[in-house]
């Protein structure tokens, strides 16, 4: 198996404007299932005469079924294409769209909250699961691999590094998630690893944090507790310099917490491998997994 | 971790004394576009929203300093408007007896500029002073709103402890700092309201004024889409009346699309001039001061990657650049002119790993922006994903002083072994 994604993904893909429309041929050619595309205005129509328009969700989902869907719409209507996506039964939520205003994003958290229905991101690169070529979203399909690495990440390129490094030290992934760099994002490390540990095909995990809130912490608790595979972490931002801030209730709430070396402390005393260097992700894998 | 000091109801706080929205320290680096105002704008959205502010005056000259504090009956408080906190221990905040005195610090004031511990080495230039009365103080507050990211809700938080560094307080006595969650679909509730003023001991006279003041406090956060609103100090006055003598906004930029009326708040003059240009750019930029290493890369977390291998390496980085997925030939020459105008820079170290961006024309951008400013500093370049071999093979092919290493691993060997060579 893999989380979150696999063959029986059926995927929706909204707002198909320049980078929309770009996304959706990298995604077709890579092999993914994609069975409707949605974009008021073109119903009738076919994406690169292979995947239907629909003008709505909902009518997408009540003809092909579509079971995940990929938002591509532009920020100030993203809200409005989550919350559509919600209503019209749509399973996963992939929000890619960089930029949402916090507090569209703190509704969104309110309105699926005890729904059945699980939201990823936004400002998130999406996820991918290789051994069944299935990508929703932006990380690029020609630098994965099938096999057993877990990849859980706040970061989008970063990501990218991290799997090349997996791939150069010879190991494939089982899924790669990121989960998106916004304070407020709606899937978090501790859901996705609470995944990669009931997941057969998952033998290790990589977990790529940043400065910044608690989520790493939380993370770290839950590995305590819960996680028995092994898991390498590096946390972005440890030269970052603190003195540049926003106002002072920001660092109320956010505390010491928020730095990188707060998060390694806590990682380590959960038994994470932590790095402290991000060219030794991949390295640090090979040590572990030997 | 400890559980906070919030209010005993089982709903309204589910928080965490040190959980967070995003870390100040980086909002800055990760977002670098949230929108400050001034203190004096915001005591005008204050106004706007019934929240009472004290008589004050905006000058830019000094000519009406004399008149301004003598209908202020002779005693006034004069501070700088800039775009930085702490400015209250450097001498940005100055209480004058007298209109003679005034007129000598507002002329001392204006056209200075003030470093603060918030702000870099050259600090932020005082174009404008708010000239303010004073009031008999009985007692001052804290109190703020913001978005707790954890918690995917606003936040207020409130504390007994007004007028002081309340960094310090939450160190020193957590206890002291109450915290309310809002509802984000309900919003502030009345009762909430009054359970906040309750805790914070507002007399029972005043308590109407503060719970109004609490729920239109709300109200603006709410409809500007605000990131954070500060009151410190919020006093209750000897006549037992709240006012807000201190005002903090700051507008979150993601939504600034639908305030097209707050953008004329914008104040480019506040910003480092490098800053200012990547802000037009439409680049994420921070300055870093004492760095010799410019670091061009796309994405915030490979951004921050690129400052840490920097760091490991035995270097420092120069400032923090995320030219983004989307940034054109244009957007590239201007990210590597701006690096390259940064005095401090001797080398520049790229790292794209393209996705969404595309190699090639980050290649074309560099070479054309290094032939154009004649810039011969050497260049450790890592190119992968998106027409990377085409990026790379245009690089090569240019003439600059680049050297091109596979991966991060290779790039931070070659910094430790060219960057010794570099003297100053």
């Amino acid at each position: 198996m893999s989380i979150l994604v696999n063959e029986n993904t059926k995927l929706l893909i909204q707002g198909l404007g320049r980078d929309g429309s770009f996304q959706a041929s990298k995604t077709l050619e890579y092999g993914t299932n994609v069975v409707a595309a949605v974009h008021p205005g073109r119903e009738g129509t076919k994406f690169e005469n292979k995947v239907p328009y629909f003008s709505s969700v909902e009518k997408a989902v009540q003809k092909t079924a579509a079971n995940t869907g990929v938002i591509f719409v532009p920020a100030p209507f993203a809200m409005d294409a989550i919350i559509e996506q919600v209503d019209a039964g749509i399973d996963l939520i992939v929000c890619i769209t960089e930029g949402v205003p916090v507090l569209d994003m703190i509704k969104i958290m309110s309105y699926i909250e005890n729904k059945p229905v699980r939201l990823i991101g936004s400002n998130c690169p999406g996820l991918l699961t290789p051994s069944t070529k299935t990508k929703v979203g932006i990380i690029p399909g020609n630098i994965v691999k099938p096999g057993n690495i877990g990849v859980v990440s706040r970061s989008g390129t970063l990501t990218y590094e991290a799997i090349a490094q997996l791939v150069q030290n010879g190991f494939g992934q089982s899924t790669c998630v990121g989960i998106g760099g916004d304070p407020v994002h709606g899937t978090t490390f501790t859901d996705v690893l609470q995944m990669f540990e009931s997941d057969d095909e998952t033998e290790a995990i990589v977990l790529i944090g940043e400065i910044g809130g608690t989520r790493e912490q939380l993370a770290a608790k839950y590995i305590k507790n819960h996680v028995t595979k092994p898991v390498v972490s590096y946390i972005a931002g440890q030269t970052a310099p603190p003195g540049k801030r926003m106002g002072h209730a920001g660092a109320i709430i956010t505390g010491k917490a928020a730095l990188a070396s707060e998060k390694n402390k806590a990682l380590t005393n959960a038994g994470v491998h932590v790095v402290e260097s991000p060219s030794d992700i991949g390295l640090r894998m090979k040590e572990v997994m030997r | 971790m400890v559980e906070c000091a919030c209010l005993e109801n089982k709903y309204a706080c589910k928080g965490i004394a040190g959980s967070n929205p995003v870390p100040s320290a980086i909002v800055k680096i990760i977002k670098v576009r949230t929108l400050n105002i001034h203190e004096y704008q915001a005591k005008e959205l204050f106004e706007k929203y019934n929240i009472n502010t004290p008589t004050g005056y905006v000058i830019d000259s000094a000519q009406e300093v004399e008149s301004i504090i003598n209908k202020l009956n002779g005693k006034a408080v004069i501070k700088a408007q800039v775009h930085a906190g702490g400015r209250g221990k450097v001498g940005g905040v100055k209480l004058v007896n007298s209109s003679d005195e005034g007129k000598t610090i507002a002329k001392n004031l204006l056209g200075s500029n003030l470093v603060t511990h918030q702000t870099n080495k050259s600090g932020v230039p005082i174009e404008k002073l708010l000239i303010a009365e004073t009031l008999d103080i009985k007692k001052e507050l804290y109190i703020s709103i913001l978005i707790d990211g954890d918690l995917a809700a606003p936040v207020f938080i409130a504390s007994t402890e007004g007028g002081m560094d309340i960094e310090e307080v939450a160190e020193t006595q957590p206890e002291k700092i109450f915290r309310v969650k809002c509802d984000p679909l309900i919003g502030l509730t009345p009762y909430l309201a009054r359970d906040l003023s309750y805790k914070l001991n507002i007399p029972e006279n005043s308590i109407k004024q503060s719970t109004n003041l609490f729920i239109n406090l709300y109200k603006l956060f709410i409809e500007n889409d605000c990131s954070l609103v500060e009151i410190n100090p919020l006093i209750i006055t000897n006549n037992e009346e709240i006012i807000a003598l201190d005002a903090k906004i700051n507008i979150e930029d993601d939504s600034l699309f639908r305030h097209k009326d707050l953008e004329k708040f914008y104040d480019p003059n506040q910003l480092d001039p490098l800053e200012e240009r990547a802000i037009s750019a439409n680049l994420a930029y921070v300055k870093l001061d004492g760095g010799e290493v410019g670091c061009m890369v796309n994405g915030a977390g490979l951004a921050m990657a690129t400052m840490d291998i920097t760091k490991k390496a035995g270097a420092n980085p120069a400032n923090f650049l995320d030219i983004g997925g989307s940034a054109d030939q244009n957007g590239i020459e201007e990210a590597f002119k701006i690096i390259t105008d940064d005095s401090e820079v001797k080398i520049i170290l790229v790292n794209l790993f393209a996705g969404i961006a595309r190699s090639d024309v980050v290649a074309k951008g560099i070479i054309n922006a290094a032939k154009e400013t004649k810039s011969n500093l050497p260049i450790v370049v890592t190119m992968r994903g998106t027409n990377a071999d085409e990026g790379l093979e245009l690089l090569q092919n240019s003439n600059l002083n680049i050297t091109t290493a596979t991966d991060l691993f290779e790039a931070a060997k070659i910094l430790t072994k060219i960057l010794p060579n570099l003297g100053d």
